[in-house]
């Protein structure tokens, strides 16, 4: 029995050898294949990052923009038109349901793009025809029209001038498909195989998916750019994260998706294994009201922020998982103003800077704690009662207050807080998907400026920053928008939580992506 | 009889997850759920814009015709998530019993046979513990020691990455047979695969049953019977095996029909521990996403399963007891 178990053993390691295959257990099963229709990293890792390429893509590891399917571009502020000249001699990837007979071109970016824009394109309605990702980054009432010039070259008008578009660009849903594809499996009656079945141009092609367990990708050999030197690429679904890390340590998988926290130091101590840490995509803040009295006094903010000990929280609401914040985006962004000084904990200059705003004795105010887990606040209450003896310490008696997920969402975009907790989680890496979507004034209308604060210094930089396509230009305007931020204070800048990585150190060429999803393309084991 | 406890049991279902907090629409869009224009967009795409039992009263109506909707997440229909994963579930669920009837009676037999002796009192003590450990703890320490210290059993999973095989009937045992190349490597694979979570679902089964079996068992050798069969020299293995354990199987045939239902919740703890890809985990991983699809679908379907389990149990009962066969 030994002798046939060593055996089989054996076998095994031998077909292993013969193929380089990469496994990446994941935290959970793709809602689809199809990034259009998803909001979600986990299917984005799946299907975007594997299987399909976008007109332009973020560089590994950071949110730089690089040319993909699109080999250049220009803007003309005047007509806003983005121009962009297509790759040629990029092969589709042939499944058994499908083989291309042609290249990719301009139809394929029309038929991609238009899908989600337009409710008489023929797969609009199919798998659903929602594009929550599109609409919520208000894609369809940027774009006035697209057209094709040539097989290779295509024209986008918009309906503002508005040089983040080109990040939108590189986001997931911006993939583009094969219209071919789409052609064929409409006329054969099946158009979601489009969607669950996917044909696309990128390092890896889809094989197979069995539910809740596998998906397997083999290497793209005509891919047009870096081949991967790996020959298969599979996701081991392994939802329970202690599983995941057992999994590698007696290495059936290569690389884990968020790792438990609290496992982590277990995992440096392994000399097979490494941990990869980087700040998060992320904010959390504490919002003050700024319509409302007192939190309407500069000289009230200022104390707040300097009254709260927030190196603390770190430790004990965020367990030395995020970093301190000191502006409204993540280190990671270009355009990160570094220079910015930073409030420093000071309870004596919070009581001296409350006397001068006319409030020797403090006040009481209402602090909104957050009502759920979310990736940038793992406690909200627990963050609440440390603000709450902080602030008391300066004389301001706060009454920690909560709701049920939507009621604080929606009380909080009415503005019916004094000051509340929240945060976000970037998209495309551009700062104006912090800037504006949180502190513009457009925002304060929108709901998504908590704050509510409209500060007509600050908006003229970001709108103007929003306008032109330099990004040494916008980079200089959103560092002088920080620095806005920073005196006029509409919040308490808590942290940027952090994005964890174990695998093992075989693997070779892996970058944690600023915006929390994992590609394999550049990957290899050793 | 069955239509009513279906009912009930959509009505659970319906109303369950609907009280436990947490907004389907919010963990779809995320921190984009602030935006009330979207939220309500998306809300009135789920169907969630209406009054709650107008909602049912669709669910009902729906599943009457054999509709039980769509996945929220995935978007596919329920039926066809539900039956994508059931041969797994059901091949764990089959394993698991197998291993709590085959050590689970042998073992009550010898404890009752040796009374009061240290075999009788480390079984039952052992049963007790094996009764009394939570699956998810008793999971992790079946990994630990067989998979990442032994290095025995993979930790997780139905079947290693290296092979590539179709399914055909959805039961990796019996497709890895079908297979035209590697048959016996690909099935030591399913079932080093399958022996951690069926251990780890199969103890409470095992440990139940023979504490059942033993005390039956008890019972029936002080039967009169017994002791005539005894007299009249009938052989130990015929006297425990024919004249004792046919009798006593009765109350342990209940049991066993009754640990079969409650597997379900097992496989939903087993599933989840070893990332098998069944029902279970399905279910949970839906209750996370408060797909309410998926959970209203899956448990209706989960209940109907049970209450046939339990009427084949009846069956059984019927064929095992002759006096309820005669009444």
């Amino acid at each position: 029995m030994l002798r046939i178990a060593v055996l089989l053993m054996l076998s095994l390691t031998l077909i292993a050898a013969k193929k380089k295959t990469f496994v990446y257990c994941s935290e959970g099963s793709p809602s689809t294949f199809n990034p259009q229709i998803a909001m979600d990293g986990t299917t984005f890792n799946a299907s975007s990052k594997t299987v399909y390429n976008r007109l332009v893509e973020f560089k590994r590891g950071s949110t730089d923009i690089l040319p993909a399917l699109a080999t250049s571009w220009e803007y003309d502020n005047k007509s806003m038109i983005w121009t962009f000249n297509l790759r040629r001699g990029v092969k589709w990837h042939s499944s058994k349901r499908f083989s291309p007979t042609r290249e990719f071109n301009a139809d394929d970016v029309l038929f991609s793009l238009n899908r989600m824009r337009l409710k008489t394109h023929p797969y609009h309605k199919v798998s659903g025809g929602r594009y929550e990702y599109f609409e919520a980054m208000e894609m369809s009432k940027l774009i006035k029209d697209i057209v094709k010039i040539n097989d290779y070259k295509i024209k986008i008008s918009l309906t503002k001038n508005f040089s983040p578009f080109l990040a939108n660009l590189a986001m997931d849903f911006a993939s583009i498909l094969s219209k071919e594809y789409g052609d064929k499996m409409l006329k054969a009656g099946t158009p979601e195989m489009v969607d669950t079945h996917p044909i696309g141009t990128g390092v890896f092609v889809f094989q197979k998916y069995a539910k809740d367990s596998m998906i397997r990708f083999t290497a793209n050999k005509n891919y047009f750019g870096n081949k991967t030197p790996l020959d298969e690429l599979v996701f081991s679904i392994t939802v329970d994260k202690n599983v995941r890390i057992q999994k590698l340590k007696t290495g059936e998988c290569h690389l884990v998706a968020y790792p438990a926290v609290q496992s982590l130091d277990e995992i440096k101590k392994n000399k097979n294994l490494v941990v990869l840490e980087q700040e998060g995509s992320n904010v959390a803040y504490l919002g003050m009201n700024t319509k409302v009295k007192p939190f309407d006094n500069l000289l009230v903010r200022r104390a707040i922020n300097h009254a709260l000990n927030r190196k603390s929280y770190l430790s004990t609401v965020y367990k030395n998982t995020a970093v301190l914040a000191k502006n409204p985006i993540p280190p990671t962004l270009w355009g990160y103003n570094d220079k910015v000084k930073d409030y420093e904990y000071n309870p004596d200059l919070a009581k001296k800077l409350l006397k001068q705003a006319g409030y020797p004795k403090g006040f009481t105010a209402e602090l909104w704690t957050l009502p759920v887990q979310r990736p940038y606040m793992p406690d909200g209450k627990k963050a609440g009662v440390l603000m709450q003896a902080d602030l008391a310490k300066v004389g301001i008696k706060v009454k920690l207050v909560t709701y049920d997920w939507p009621t604080y969402l929606s009380k909080a975009s009415a503005g019916e807080h004094q000051m509340l907790q929240l945060g976000w989680s970037g998209d495309n890496g551009d700062p104006d998907n912090f800037l504006s979507v949180l502190l513009s004034c457009a925002g304060v209308e929108s709901g998504a400026n908590n704050a509510r604060w409209c500060d007509k210094e600050f908006d003229s930089y970001i709108r103007k920053a929003s306008s032109i396509t330099n990004v040494s230009k916008r980079s200089a305007l959103y560092k002088k928008a920080q620095l806005r931020f920073k005196e006029q204070a509409p919040w308490v800048v808590l942290a940027h939580a952090k994005v964890f990585r174990a695998m093992s150190k075989r693997v070779r060429g892996y970058k944690i992506d600023p915006l929390g999803s994992d590609r394999f393309d550049g990957v290899d084991l050793k | 009889m069955f239509l009513i406890t279906l009912w009930g049991i959509s009505i659970v279902a319906f109303s369950l997850i609907r009280l436990v907090p947490g907004d389907p629409v919010l963990l779809l869009l995320g921190d984009r759920g602030a935006d009330p224009q979207l939220y309500a967009e998306m809300k009135e795409a789920l169907g969630l814009h209406l009054p709650v039992y107008r909602q049912y009263f669709e669910f009902i109506i729906n599943a009457l015709q054999g509709n039980l909707g769509n996945s929220v997440v995935s978007r596919t229909p329920v039926l066809e998530e539900f039956f994508a994963r059931f041969p797994a579930t059901l091949e764990l669920t089959f394993m698991a019993m197998l291993i709590g009837i085959t050590l689970g009676i042998p073992l009550g037999v010898l404890a009752a046979i040796n009374r009061n002796k240290v075999f009788d009192y480390s079984v039952m003590f052992t049963s007790l513990i094996g009764y009394s450990m939570p699956i998810f703890w008793w999971g992790l320490i079946l990994i630990i020691v067989f998979s990442v210290t032994l290095g025995w059993t993979p930790v997780a999973g139905r079947m290693s990455v290296l092979y590539d095989i179709e399914p055909i009937t959805g039961f990796m045992l019996i497709d890895s047979l079908l297979q035209a190349e590697d048959k016996g490597a690909i099935f030591f694979d399913a079932l080093r695969h399958l022996a951690l979570p069926a251990i780890a679902m199969g103890t409470i089964p095992m440990a139940l049953i023979a504490r059942i079996t033993r005390s039956s068992m008890l019972e029936i050798l002080n039967e009169d019977y017994m002791l005539t069969a005894r007299a009249k020299g009938v052989s130990k293995l015929r006297l425990y095996m024919i004249h004792g354990l046919r009798n006593a199987l009765i109350p342990i045939v209940t049991v066993i029909g009754l640990l079969v239902s409650s597997l379900v919740a097992g496989a939903i703890l087993t599933e989840t521990i070893f990332s098998f890809p069944g029902i279970g985990k399905w279910i949970l991983h839906s209750i996370t996403a408060r797909d309410y699809p998926v959970i209203q679908g899956g448990i209706l379907l989960i209940g109907a399963l049970v209450i046939i389990i339990n009427l084949s149990v009846d069956l059984l009962y019927v064929a095992i007891n002759p006096r309820v066969r005669v009444s």
